[in-house]
């Protein structure tokens, strides 16, 4: 049962990757990142997981109480961050690609260019 | 074909994956030192009671820095992408054809979310301001004052938007934020001799003033998010509103 966190991550990105190889359309292709990469969010913060453990703010804690790792929970706020912003970006791509090609297909999107 | 090659593919990984994975510690009984030192530096040594946000903005500064302008490179990357699509003049006539859609909204949701604005830009201020005292801190608070934005669209109120969000306050909030973050960190240089060196004074544990540049760095990260935020938002709706009106 311990390993249960560590797996749900493996299963979320592989079904991210599995989702992005067979996409048909750009927005559901960032959507799919997005999930892939939510996979480095449960790693993350199962790996700082204690057990019995509060969260690491001691504004009403003791100095001293058993807490999480408060380090792999900021890592996680950068990836929450970057992941937000890249999606921001990806979706303004789609957005170019569609106008130009009239198709939001990725595999139609390269045989038309040609 | 590319089905079952990536199907391939991924079981491969898979494998790889759990393999990994049983090497890893045992899940509620974190290994690495940091768990507890980290906890321990902030505390001791910085006074600060969110040791999240004294790890993001402390021990990890310089890569907050670096997400940060991240966040400022992506937000400038969106909007030019989507402004170049953006035809002159249809942006007014846009306006016109959604003002004349507004009756379709239920005046239900559109009194929720514009009684909404308010508390949520006061929770959005409250998560910055104790950011690193209680639970909540920059990046959250910024992104709790932009769905403030987000509120107003809901409302329906879409004339209100261009009036509630001057594109240069959303920008220069944008700049201001990361310049400051990138001062405080030459700051360290100038100061304690190391750049993101913390170099004002630690305060009492619990107040307003404690953990030196730490709250100033929040500050700087919170005006930056909602800047950033809005102005992603905003360049988004205003597609959304361009494609509204041609169909």
């Amino acid at each position: 049962m311990s390993v249960l966190p560590y797996v749900v991550a493996a299963w979320l990105l592989l079904v991210g990757v599995y989702g992005a190889i067979t996409s048909h359309h750009l927005v559901h292709l960032v959507i799919c990142l997005a999930v892939a990469q939510s996979s480095t969010y449960v790693l993350l913060l199962a790996i700082g997981y204690r057990t019995g453990g509060r969260a690491p703010i001691f504004s009403d804690l003791p100095p001293g109480t058993p807490v999480v790792d408060p380090v792999v929970q900021a890592l996680t706020l950068t990836d929450v961050v970057v992941e937000a912003t890249v999606s921001a970006v990806l979706f303004a791509l789609a957005l170019q690609a569609h106008r130009r090609f009239g198709t939001a297909d990725p595999d139609r999107i390269g045989t038309l260019r040609g | 074909m590319r089905r079952a090659l990536g199907l391939l593919a991924l079981a491969a990984l898979g494998a790889l994956l759990v393999w990994a994975v049983t090497g890893l510690a045992d899940f509620g009984h974190p290994r690495g030192p940091y768990a507890t030192a980290g906890v321990d530096l902030m505390l001791k040594e910085r006074h600060v009671d969110n040791t999240v946000v004294g790890v993001t903005f402390d021990l990890r500064g310089i890569d907050t820095l670096g997400e940060e302008l991240i966040l400022f490179c992506a937000a400038l990357g969106a909007t030019l992408l989507l402004r170049s699509q953006r035809g002159e003049g249809r942006a007014e006539e846009a306006a016109e054809r959604s003002e004349a859609e507004r009756p379709r909204i239920p005046p239900s949701l559109r009194a929720a979310g514009a009684y909404l604005v308010g508390p949520t830009l006061m929770l959005a201020v409250y998560a910055i301001a104790h950011g690193y005292l209680t639970p909540g801190g920059g990046f959250q608070g910024g992104v709790i004052a932009a769905a403030a934005l987000l509120l107003v669209y809901a409302a329906g109120q879409l004339v209100a938007i261009e009036r509630v969000r001057p594109v240069a306050l959303v920008e220069l909030a944008e700049a201001v934020g990361a310049a400051a973050y990138v001062l405080v960190a030459i700051g360290g240089i100038v100061f304690a001799a190391v750049a993101m060196g913390n170099f004002l004074g630690f305060g009492t544990e619990g107040s307003l003033i404690s953990g030196g540049t730490i709250p100033v760095l929040n500050a700087a990260v919170g005006v930056e998010v909602t800047g950033a935020l809005t102005l992603i938002l905003t360049e988004f709706l205003d597609q959304a509103r361009l494609r509204h009106s041609r169909s």
